[in-house]
């Protein structure tokens, strides 16, 4: 399958214009079912156009919040408001959000062609129409030539394309994909997230994508919220998901990272300085961190910003740890060397493999330094 | 294997059991002598009694409309309660319901038959073929409503969801989406109670008046006065149908069963 070359992606940040009005707005919402709180008071602002992920493990109440905007469930509490109307009350059946679900739900008894047609039949579109729409969405999911297949007789990812293909034919103000793309093998899930976000930017609709799969909502979001236990914990593009993680939890979420805890023992008169206990580990960060001596916090730092050396660095007192290669990983385009510390502490070393040697210069058991420059680590505090 | 000796006799045992008296039955049906017990050779002469007995064929023709009739309002009932059952989650008295339904099932059916009866006294309803219809529902929609519940326990309701979802109020909903996809498991249900009113001697007995007699009924009534090769050949004609209807099922079953194993043949072929 070629990867159609969709629009560049502009400049798109309306959460940043405090004058944009939000298309879709979760006002204070609680879900409760019995003693049991799924969603407990969030708010979150969701703008047209945007490609908006809803991320976290199983059971924070991220697929009981798309349900609710889909019409499924009543909140509890709170409003839901789209395009500044409130839609509580409104069947799902009246709603302009059509959804994408997580087993595809196909109908079983009706071929590829009437699945996508059967929204447009609710509308009591023309025939004529009905029919140019559907050939326009088989057109859009590639799938043409089976149109008169029925769906046990496609493989899982035709299903997904047909699934889309349903969801999309009656052009809803906003699609809501429930883990779009669990059931897909790896290969064709990153296929299918760039024709995702093609059609996303192509269609100009809203895109509301609940997953589990960090690496796919870091792939095809504009803006991703990180859920847990019911609350939202961070909304951000995906770098800044990334890059400044706003606690542990959404650090250690989201890829792979190194958290070392510790007290701050000193704050030094350098901004940002900060010296953690037990190790003795200094770490010098280009950050506004508002703490002060006493304070218990974590400095994160990903792996692949952390540099290794078998010499010692000019700077040891800070940003630079002295340990033993315990373990090596080898994953092909990186190794990840696992460093014991003095206290027994692992830090971890993502090293790109940018030769084809076999033999690395570095191997088990070997003392090395880890370094890392200041705009590498961030210290949380929560 | 040893035990392969021992598995074969049950097997044989218990086929025989079943299927001797059946057999007994058939071939005296073409029996050409008046005695039930005695061999006078082939003869079809009761087979044509049969159809110039009027008596019988009144009481065929009241049995198969008793069926229909009840078998089709006891689906309808039978496949309500199963939605209500399954879908609409912990109403009060939900268990009390549920419970009621099984409870015709274990019943023994005289108790049925007698206070269904009662009511019918009670009521000043004059028995007849309604009252023997109305019995009939009453206790074929809760094989139904059985039959329907387990198809409906494993229904994905993410399809409704889907079809809702889509633009389709629920009414229709169930009619395009939910009522197609459990369709076979309300036609087995349907046949069951078109079948359990069928063969069903006590609750008719009970609730029957003149003019509607059932086939069952007029069987037992002539065996009383003795059998007669009369009687064999109608019965045969009773399993000859029902054998039918089984055959016709089962090979639809396995066809529908060797589509589904193609098609997934074809979708493993596509997999791209």
């Amino acid at each position: 399958m070629a990867k159609s070359l969709g629009p560049v992606k502009r400049k798109f940040s309306p959460w940043t214009d405090p004058a944009a009005v939000p298309f879709i707005r979760f006002e204070n919402i609680t879900k409760r079912f019995g003693d049991f709180t799924a969603v407990d008071n969030l708010t979150l602002d969701i703008y047209e156009r945007e490609f908006f992920s809803l991320l976290g493990p199983s059971g924070c109440g991220k697929t009981t919040l798309m349900r609710m905007l889909a019409g499924f469930e009543e909140p509890t509490e709170g409003r839901i408001l789209l395009q500044g109307k409130d839609i509580s009350g409104v069947p799902p059946y009246r709603r302009p959000t059509n959804m994408m679900f997580q087993s595809y739900a196909l109908f079983p008894h009706m071929t590829v062609e009437k699945n996508i047609a059967f929204g447009l039949q609710q509308d009591n579109l023309p025939k004529g129409e009905i029919a140019a729409r559907v050939e326009e969405m088989l057109k859009l999911v590639k799938l043409e030539s089976f149109a008169k297949r029925k769906p046990n007789q496609l493989s899982g990812g035709q299903r997904q394309r047909v699934a889309l293909a349903r969801s999309l034919a009656k052009r809803p103000k906003v699609l809501l994909l429930d883990e779009p793309l669990g059931a897909l093998d790896k290969k064709l899930r990153e296929e299918t997230q760039f024709e995702l976000m093609d059609i996303q930017t192509n269609l100009g609709l809203t895109f509301f994508i609940v997953t589990h799969d960090q690496e796919e909502a870091m792939t095809v979001s504009d803006r991703i919220a990180v859920m847990d236990k019911g609350v939202i914990v961070q909304v951000a593009t995906p770098a800044e998901i990334y890059e400044a993680p706003n606690s542990r939890y959404v650090a250690d979420f989201i890829g792979d990272i190194n958290i070392l805890e510790g007290t701050v023992v000193a704050t030094e008169n350098t901004p940002g300085v900060v010296r953690l206990d037990s190790s003795g580990v200094a770490v010098a960060v280009e950050q506004e961190c508002q703490v002060v001596k006493g304070d218990q916090v974590a400095f994160a730092i990903r792996p692949e910003k952390v540099r290794m050396s078998l010499d010692a660095p000019a700077e040891t007192s800070v940003n630079a740890v002295y340990g033993e290669v315990w373990d090596i990983g080898y994953l092909g385009d990186f190794s990840v060397f696992l460093v014991k510390l003095a206290d027994d502490r692992i830090v971890r070393a993502a090293q790109a493999n940018v030769s084809r040697l076999v033999d690395r210069p570095v191997t088990f058991g070997d003392m090395v330094w880890l370094t890392w420059p200041r705009d590498a680590g961030i210290v949380l505090t929560r | 294997m040893k035990s392969s000796k021992f598995d074969a006799t049950v097997l044989t045992l218990g086929f025989a059991f079943l299927y001797i008296p059946i057999i007994i039955l058939v071939v005296y049906s073409f029996n050409a002598s008046r005695l039930v017990t005695v061999w006078g050779g082939f003869s079809l002469h009761w087979y044509r009694t049969v159809w110039s007995n009027q008596g019988l064929m009144d009481a065929a023709w009241v049995t198969a409309r008793v069926g229909l009739l009840s078998a089709t309002i006891g689906t309808v009932l039978g496949t309500l309660a199963a939605l209500a059952l399954v879908r609409y989650g912990r109403f009060p008295g939900r268990m009390l319901f549920s419970g009621m339904i099984y409870a015709p099932l274990v019943m023994p059916e005289v108790i049925t038959g007698l206070s269904l009866l009662l009511l019918f006294v009670a009521a000043g309803i004059d028995r007849g073929f309604w009252t023997v219809t109305i019995a009939h529902t009453t206790f074929t929609m809760c094989y139904v409503a059985i039959v329907v519940q387990s198809r409906l326990l494993t229904f994905d309701r993410s399809l409704e969801e889907a079809a809702l979802d889509l633009g389709s109020p629920p009414v229709k909903t169930f009619f395009t989406i939910t009522l197609p996809l459990i369709l076979p498991a309300v036609l087995a249900g349907w046949m069951l109670a078109f079948t359990l009113s069928l063969d069903d001697l006590v609750i008719a007995s009970f609730t029957t008046g003149p003019g509607a007699t059932t086939l069952p009924i007029k069987i037992y009534s002539q065996v009383r006065l003795g059998v007669t090769p009369e009687i064999n050949a109608i019965c045969t004609i009773l399993i000859g149908l029902v054998t039918l209807g089984v055959i016709v099922t089962s090979i639809s079953m396995k066809r529908t069963e060797l589509r589904r194993i193609r098609d997934e043949h074809v979708a493993a072929r596509n997999a791209t």
